[in-house]
């Protein structure tokens, strides 16, 4: 979960590194070389595929009640058993891929775009703006990440966006500190300098030249972002502050299946191997990103 | 680079002394005599109990500290506790108590009519309070406020001798004598009081069988035999320990391997594995409470009536019943539980039958349905186990009469509070009774005076013909002659269908077989004085 | 820099707490809330004062050292809350002893063989590792080895059983105190679940740390050396090498012994540990302003010293880095 933190301090130490266009078919190349960005990928889209096709090809619906066939063990009709209203434990787990792919995907962007845009602003202008963003991001950073979600989520009142709205908060300082050391670093090539030299506007510097030059890290930390986040909202909905019903969130059903999970394991088994499997999914393709893209990292 | 050699000598020694540690017996620390472990949800947040609502607290100070009257040890009725005796005098307005002369407070003082008394003093004047921020909530609501103010129903306390209490009541009160039994008005002794009123919390004093001896925050609390009890021959345990375990599975696993002997808060759907297992058996606490599905009558369309009673047709309590609570639970059809007087029996049951509630809805011209909000609760309360599940099911079957509901679940602050100022269409709530008295249901939960935000009435059901009736039924001291006025109420509330009245629950707990005489009390907590353990 | 934090940090929790529905009278009451009841109530709690009142009073008790009076217990937090500090604290330290010794060695062992069949089977072991949800692997822990098995207590800190007084509330440390080996062994066996679920993320991510930094070592010239001198490999690897990678480990075992301190909630959770994380998850739900306020700023406080004491740590061991560099 916390495996960001680091990647950010390495590339802080990495600050002047030679900045390359590496062209994006390059890259391509590079991680359909790399084995575990393969896995990682292959997982990904596995799931993007599970999420949006398979639950047309289902017999159950996600929450289809089937009184009869409370906590049936895994068969041959129900792959995954099923839960305690008699729902196709599969059909929710399948269900919920979208759920977390949403979910993460939504959060991380927004921390992408808002911690960005402050890490530009601290980074570019510094002075009291930079003050001002860097103690922010300290304050946030001091929270227990988790704890400081929970009381977000209780104020707005628990619902799936609203977690949502929490993670993409508690996850802004990461992004923003990273590109705001990129900005510094960046902030002193000759590109940038002659730029500012023939008078271009701030925000054509920025927007033109800056960011697209530190696109990188963003790029890697998201994805591993990504990780983080379908935990965090697993989290979450497993201590009932995320999901409502009878929405098929993976953490919310763990959490229903902790009344019966001695008499019925799969209620428990299932919804954990796929939180573990996506998770695992963005952290391999995190780390080949990362060994693509910032080749000092490579060992 | 010394760092490294002593943390891995510190990190290597530690797993030598584990590893050493757990082959290795030792001097016992295990007390001596019979220890009885009660595995429960949560903490006590205080263990004075006149400052709490809560049941964990009373739980603890039940067997601390006792009342003047007390319920019967499997029912809602009045018996003798402290005092022995009383009678209430023709007008109702003055009862006399007289009292054990044979009582002493664990810290060796004597209990009489002062210490009474002092305690009902202290608790009208609101003083020797542990803080500032205390408040002895249940006697304001129980007897209409403190001294001074408008609606409290104490005129005054007096000791008439050493052992005979009298109260003078400014207006006679049906509930008085229920209410005296309940779990907050037990006797303190005054001298622990006085000495430190902000510790008394934290270390309680009474005449019950047992005494207080330790707490562990969140974890666990101690009490020991009360060896100078006045009911000879009790408490059988020398020790009672009250274990906090939050996860209701969690406990059960903490039973199964013999860490606690009782457990409170058994899943429903453990419950046949409790049976199943010859080292245990199941308790069964009659019910106390109603769990209810409310419409909030100001909002379309449920001032409709025969919407409400439509909707009534659409449950299927039995089916509920089955699903969520592994059959303990009865199917509700009063707002009150039939473990009470009054309860009317005649009442008869809105069946399930979906045709009817089409016929019904279609009558009061929504044959097409329509959508509402339904609030489910998000925690789990003693008469619902699962407050959302019971509404996705309810959800079901709305949905084949043309209901379409949005099930909205907003944490449980939240959650009363919207209810409270009638935020909602639909909502799911429920009610654990105090003091076994039908007014502690009907008046409080479906009386027009209870509709003011914040409202108690989540129908925001405004009967006059109904209020008249509860009104009287409280002046009335006679107890059959209430019972009287009550039925008719609950005739009236059935026809009106504010509610749909949906189950009274019978908890489930669960203990090892070697536990004896242990009996769970519909109140929700009960003495410990007579349970043993026989291994 | 510890003060402007601590500041704004007390702004913001005072707000949001004060901003979540509901107040702790009416948590208090609960489904009894009648009108009059709530009022009274919230008068006494001093809740109907204009918010920044509230804030005020609040701050100028803080600067007496007052950290507030819980709503529910009456009792002072700073008094409150140390057991449940002590609580987290030994559980933390316990799944960081055990992520650090997995994880060390796990990841010396790999770069030992590297790219041998040990090597990928840790390297995914401890992939698994960092993305293994914490609440799942503490729910297979229990149903396996304390359902199943029955090898382990599946919740609590002790059993009520045994007599013993706290001190320290280092249960570890007072058993040792007392002599009590009865009560430690328990204790240790009461650890071991959720230290284990605690630690996994930890040692997976000091594993594959440890390995890396390994690896840059081993290629280096000294090393080389020594092997062609014929010292045992391995000796060599826990003897030079082994130093060179403490700085990543100590990087790791301060930030995510602060993040265990307060991320702790859901192991806590799961296993009826009465910790700070689930301390201060039952006063969210209860309204306890005060212990909310005050209890998430101990536990950032603790969170940033720790942070301190780790940039000192890298001074310590790697003089070429000066603090204060970033």
């Amino acid at each position: 979960m916390n495996e960001p933190v680091l990647t950010e301090r390495h590339s802080v130490t990495e600050l002047n590194q030679e900045k390359v266009e590496s062209p994006f078919r390059e890259t391509m190349r590079a991680l359909l070389h790399h084995r575990s960005a393969m896995i990682g990928g292959g997982i990904i889209l596995f799931l993007i595929l599970i999420a949006f096709i398979a639950p047309l090809l289902l017999p159950f619906g996600y929450n289809q009640i089937d009184a009869d066939a409370r906590l049936q063990p895994p068969s041959a009709e129900h792959w995954f058993g099923t839960d305690d209203f008699g729902r196709d434990i599969f059909a929710r787990v399948v269900y919920g891929a979208r759920i977390s792919l949403w979910v993460g995907f939504f959060a991380i962007t927004g921390s992408i775009v808002i911690g960005s845009v402050l890490g530009l602003i601290a980074g570019y202008y510094g002075g009291w703006r930079d003050t001002l963003i860097s103690r922010s991001f300290d304050i946030l950073l001091a929270f227990p990440a988790i704890l400081l979600a929970i009381a977000i989520v209780a104020m707005l009142g628990p619902s799936l966006e609203n977690a949502m709205y929490a993670i993409a908060i508690i996850n802004i300082p990461t992004f923003g500190r990273l590109m705001r050391s990129r900005v510094l670093a960046v902030k002193q090539e000759d590109f940038v300098l002659a730029a500012q030299a023939i008078g271009m506007k701030d925000t054509r510097i920025l927007f033109h030249h800056i960011l697209p030059n530190s696109w990188t890290p963003i790029m890697v930390q998201g994805t591993l972002g990504f990780a983080t986040a379908v935990l965090e909202a697993a989290a979450l909905g497993f201590i009932g502050m995320g999901a409502q019903p009878p929405d098929p969130e993976w953490g919310k059903m763990l959490s229903d299946s902790r009344g019966f999970f001695q008499s019925a394991p799969w209620t428990m088994i299932f919804p954990g191997l796929a939180i573990m499997l996506t998770v695992l999914g963005f952290n391999l393709l995190g780390d080949g990103l990362r060994d693509v893209l910032d080749p000092r990292m490579k060992q | 680079m010394k760092f490294r050699k002593s943390a891995f000598l510190i990190i290597g020694l530690l797993f030598v002394l584990s590893t050493v540690l757990a082959g290795c017996g030792g001097n016992s620390a295990g007390g001596q005599g019979k220890t009885l472990i009660y595995g429960r949800g949560a903490d006590s947040p205080k263990l004075d109990p006149a400052l709490v609502t809560d049941g964990e607290s009373f739980r603890v100070t039940g067997n601390i500290m006792e009342t003047l009257v007390q319920y019967e040890k499997d029912s809602m009725n009045v018996t003798e506790g402290l005092a022995t005796e009383w009678k209430n005098s023709e007008d109702g307005k003055k009862w006399t108590f007289k009292l054990r002369d044979d009582v002493k407070f664990h810290d060796g003082t004597k209990f009489n009519a002062e210490a009474v008394v002092f305690n009902f003093q202290r608790w009208m004047n609101r003083e020797h309070l542990g803080s500032k921020k205390d408040d002895f909530i249940y006697y304001g609501s129980m007897f209409g406020g403190y001294k001074g103010d408008k609606g409290h129903v104490i005129e005054s306390v007096k000791a008439v001798d050493e052992y005979t209490v009298e109260f003078t009541l400014k207006k006679p009160q049906g509930p008085f004598l229920q209410n005296l039994a309940m779990s907050p008005f037990a006797i303190a002794s005054p001298k622990a009081v006085k000495k430190d009123p902000s510790k008394f919390a934290e270390h309680p004093v009474g005449t019950g069988p047992f005494k207080f001896k330790s707490w562990k925050k969140n974890d666990s609390i101690t009490l020991e035999k009360n060896n100078d009890y006045w009911k000879k021959g009790l408490p059988k345990l020398d020790r009672v320990i009250f274990k906090s375990i939050p996860d209701n599975s969690a406990r059960l696993t903490a039973l199964q391997s013999g860490d606690i002997d009782v457990m409170d808060g058994l899943n429903p759907d453990d419950a046949k594995r409790v049976e199943k297992n010859k080292q245990l058996q199941l308790y069964k606490r009659p019910p106390n409470n109603v769990g209810y599905l409310a419409f909030n009558m100001e909002k379309k369309p449920f001032h409709k009536k025969k919407v409400r009673q439509a909707i009534n047709h659409a449950v299927n309590k039995k089916g509920l019943i089955k699903s969520f609570y592994a059959n303990l639970a009865e199917p509700a059809k009063n707002p009150m539980p039939p473990s009470l007087w009054g309860y009317n029996d005649k009442v008869e049951e809105y069946e399930y039958d979906l045709d009817k509630a089409k016929k019904l809805l279609k009558e009061a011209g929504y044959e097409d349905g329509f959508e509402v909000e339904f609030y489910a609760m998000p925690e789990p309360r003693p008469y619902m186990p699962d407050g959302r599940k019971i509404a996705e099911y309810i959800q079901a079957d709305l949905k084949k009469i043309g209901i379409k509901t949005k099930i909205v679940s907003p944490e449980w602050q939240s959650y009363l509070e919207d209810t409270q100022e009638g935020k909602h269409e639909m909502a799911l709530l429920g009610w654990t009774g105090d003091n076994g008295d039908p007014d502690n249901f009907l008046y409080v939960l479906l009386d027009k005076d209870n509709t003011k935000i914040p409202a108690q009435n989540i129908s925001f059901y405004k009967s006059d013909k109904l209020h008249d009736i509860l009104i009287e039924a409280q002046k009335e001291t006679d107890q059959s002659k209430r019972t009287e006025y009550y039925q008719k109420a609950q005739e009236i509330i059935h026809e009106d269908a504010p509610w749909v009245p949906l189950v009274y629950a019978t908890p489930p707990l669960a203990g090892q077989s070697y536990v004896k005489g242990y009996v769970p009390h519909p109140k929700g907590t009960e003495s410990l004085a007579e349970v043993d353990i026989q291994k | 820099m510890l003060i402007p934090v601590l500041i704004g940090m007390s702004v913001i929790t005072f707000f949001i707490v004060h901003a979540i529905p509901g107040s702790p009278a009416k948590a208090l009451l609960g489904e009894r809330a009648s009108p009059e009841a709530l009022h009274q109530l919230e008068e006494k709690m001093g809740l109907n004062d204009p918010l920044y009142i509230q804030y005020f009073n609040y701050i100028k008790n803080l600067l007496q050292g007052d950290l507030g009076t819980s709503i529910q217990t009456g009792q002072p937090v700073s008094e409150e809350i140390i057991p449940y500090l002590a609580a987290t604290f030994e559980l933390a330290l316990f799944a960081m002893v055990i992520a650090v010794f997995f994880g060390v060695n796990l990841g010396i062992f790999s770069a030992w063989r590297q790219n041998s069949s040990v090597d990928y089977l840790s390297m995914v072991i401890a992939l698994i590792g960092v993305s293994m949800p914490v609440f799942w692997l503490g729910l297979m822990e229990q149903w396996i080895f304390a359902q199943e098995l029955a090898w382990f207590p599946s919740s609590g800190r002790l059993d009520s059983r045994l007599f013993f007084e706290p001190v320290t509330h280092f249960y570890f440390l007072d058993a040792l105190i007392q002599g009590d080996f009865v009560v430690l062994q328990d204790a240790l066996k009461h650890m071991v679940l959720p230290a284990v679920a605690l630690g996994t993320i930890p040692m997976a991510i000091i594993a594959r740390m440890t390995r890396s930094s390994m690896l840059e070592v081993l290629r280096s010239d000294y090393i080389r050396t020594a092997r062609a001198k014929g010292v045992g490999e391995l000796l060599i690897i826990y003897k030079h090498a082994l130093k060179n990678a403490l700085i990543p480990i100590v990087t790791v075992f301060g930030l995510q012994m602060g993040l265990l301190l307060g991320g702790a909630i859901l192991t806590e959770t799961i296993f009826s540990w009465p910790g700070v994380g689930r301390y201060l998850y039952d006063a969210i739900h209860a309204r306890d302003y005060a212990v909310v306020q005050s209890g998430i700023l101990v536990v950032a406080t603790i969170f940033v010293l720790i942070n301190l004491i780790v940039d000192l740590l890298y001074a310590w061991i790697d003089p070429r880095i000066q603090y204060g560099k970033e």
